[in-house]
């Protein structure tokens, strides 16, 4: 591989990245800004005080200083890795985010491999058998899927598979009432096995369709037809001819999908109540959160960015005919 | 290509041909919608009203959807949600489209313009979408207007790409030229040689679109921002029913979303197969 491109090519994603953060924080504080929910009532709720308490506390958010000076106040913080107090859980922003983002990363990355596996296996088996009542029920199946409200899907599944059955715990990522260090990792398996699913469910669908016209489109291709001449039939020539150049195309498209993953992952933690980032962005929407809003905006921005990022190292360094293009000029 | 008609003539309406078909479930689906919308209206505040001595009831022939926790009628308040969420789709899906004209018109008249649009896009698909929707109705203050407009502002980057793909491949055409070469202005031209072109796709673009707008509608307002808990939309029933599930009530969650789901395959359908009738290449099939 030729590092010098790649180093030149990661350089100019970087200042990229830097560009965008900078825009984004800016929009989103902007955006914010314009609100006119008062900081101030949401942080004490339907309590009634004291005007000149009032007063303090507009003082102590700042409500008052003018919005460029109060965004570069939060610049600054930003730029020394302060992301300011959360006002709904009384700490750090930076730590409430750190802490969430690992549940919830560990809740993506498992539900993302599985629904890119099980969505690749299914968009073989339509494209082979294209035209025929199994692709008909996976096309269906996979219709549905990406009609289905991610939300809904998740509390029948909580329905049938944990209240019915009781085969999988209601909700959050431990057992209720067992210290930390006495949580096993067989605990935090069988809660994540639910929500894992469940989020995966739309993944498939998408990757399974894509996966299957471009199978078939493959399989009409001059040389598919050259190998079969030669005699090659069967899964062999689906794993020769096929699986390879599909391969690459529905990776890099389950690397663009971080954002809709992302979205998913907000609307499961919240049915599952699973202590992840979405559940945490819910609430600092929900109850005027400002500075964790803004960080998980911000977080969320390079996590999209980052597996866009994947995507484009894919198609340019590592899709072998891009290669042998490069060799030959 | 014979044994293709034979197929398409077999079946339940053997008397048509495809586009025939095509057209009539398009018109079926289309007057499904439409009186889900028409009844939503009609349904009176007493259909609603609170009756403890029929709370909690499973489905029956008498409610077909069961009842809620306070006696009402869950099949009337699906339906008036339904009405809720197709109404506000169609606004938010209509403004998105007007959007994503003017932006890939805007596109189509200079190199600057066009990678300021397409720099916008990106900006929009930076962030996660449903993200995007929470932190636009926040700064709008929150409220079904919030979420109308929210909604109504991040669907148009799709659309807006595939229009301006179409536009960079009509402007390449000879009339273009020539008509540039009689001295016609590139906003003139925008308008009365590529916006024509264009016609199909915003038709397309604003139905395929619908069924997004519903369920980022429907999603936000289950998390719990916009309506009020007092308005019959999905989300709201839906996010409700959860605190009765352990409860073993599953009828409050499961007829609502199905027949949401219902709902946004109908626009799935109607989108397809108004595609395939707009489609030049595809329309004799």
């Amino acid at each position: 591989m030729n590092y010098r491109k790649l180093g030149i090519f990661m350089g100019k994603k970087t200042i990229k990245l830097v560009f965008l953060l900078i825009v984004v924080c800016i929009a989103s504080f902007w955006i914010v800004e314009q609100s006119p929910i008062d900081p101030v009532r949401a942080y004490i709720g339907e309590m009634s005080i004291q005007p000149e308490q009032k007063a303090k506390l507009e003082e102590y958010w700042g409500v008052n200083t003018p919005a460029h000076e109060k965004f570069l106040n939060w610049a600054e913080n930003i730029l020394k890795g302060d992301l300011g107090t959360s006002l709904i859980y009384r700490m750090p922003v930076t730590d409430v985010v750190k802490e969430r983002f690992a549940a919830s990363l560990l809740l993506m990355a498992s539900s993302w491999l599985l629904s890119g596996v099980l969505g690749f296996i299914l968009g073989i088996v339509a494209g082979m058998t294209n035209g025929t009542l199994i692709d008909k029920a996976i096309k269906v199946y996979c219709y549905i899927l990406l009609a289905a409200p991610t939300f809904w899907l998740a509390l029948i599944f909580l329905l049938i598979f944990a209240v019915n059955l009781g085969w999988f715990p209601v909700g959050l990522s431990v057992p209720i009432g067992v210290a930390s260090e006495d949580v096993t990792f067989f605990d935090r398996i069988h809660h994540l096995i639910l929500p894992t699913i469940t989020l995966s469910l739309l993944g498939v669908a998408s990757i399974a369709m894509f996966t299957r016209e471009k199978l078939i489109e493959v399989m009409s291709s001059d040389y598919v037809l050259f190998a079969k001449a030669r005699g090659e039939k069967g899964f062999d020539l689906v794993k020769r001819h096929g699986i390879r150049n599909v391969a690459l195309p529905a990776i890099t498209l389950q690397f663009l999908g971080f954002s809709e993953l992302f979205g998913g992952a907000v609307l499961v933690e919240q049915v599952f109540s699973y202590p992840g980032i979405g559940q945490a962005a819910v609430a600092a929407g929900l109850r005027s959160d400002v500075p964790l809003l803004l960080a998980i905006v911000i977080v969320s921005a390079v996590f999209v960015y980052s597996g866009n990022l994947i995507a484009d190292i894919i198609y340019e360094f590592v899709d072998p005919r891009i290669k042998q293009q490069e060799m030959k000029t | 290509m014979s044994t293709t008609v034979v197929t398409v003539n077999r079946g339940l309406f053997n008397g048509f041909n495809l586009r025939q078909k095509t057209i009539l479930l398009i018109s079926c689906l289309s007057m499904l919608l439409i009186s889900i919308v028409v009844s939503s209206t009609f349904i009176d505040d007493s259909a609603l009203s609170t009756d403890f001595g029929s709370k909690n009831l499973a489905p029956s022939l008498e409610h077909p959807f069961g009842t809620d926790w306070m006696g009402r009628d869950m099949f009337i308040r699906t339906l008036g949600g339904l009405g809720l969420s197709i109404v506000i789709g169609a606004l938010a899906s209509s403004i998105s489209t007007v959007l994503s004209v003017i932006l890939g018109l805007l596109s189509s008249i200079g190199k600057i313009e066009d990678s300021i649009v397409s720099w916008l896009v990106d900006l929009f698909l930076s962030i996660p979408h449903l993200l995007l929707i929470i932190l636009i109705s926040i700064g709008l203050g929150g409220g079904a207007t919030g979420v109308i407009i929210a909604v109504a502002l991040t669907h148009w980057t799709s659309l807006t790409r595939v229009v301006r793909a179409e536009i960079k491949q009509i402007k390449t055409q000879e009339y273009i030229h020539i008509s540039r070469n009689f001295g016609r202005s590139r906003w003139w031209i925008a308008k009365n040689h590529i916006l024509p072109h264009l016609v199909p796709q915003f038709v397309l673009g604003t139905i395929v679109m619908f069924p997004h707008a519903i369920l980022h509608e429907a999603s936000v307002t289950f998390l719990g921002f916009g309506l009020s808990p007092h308005q019959p939309a999905i989300g709201i029933i839906l996010s409700e029913s959860m605190k009765y599930l352990s409860a073993g009530y599953w009828w409050l969650a499961f007829f609502p979303g199905l027949s949401l789901l219902i709902v946004i395959l109908a626009f799935d359908l109607i989108g397809e197969n108004i595609g395939k009738i707009l489609d030049p290449k595809r329309a004799h099939e």
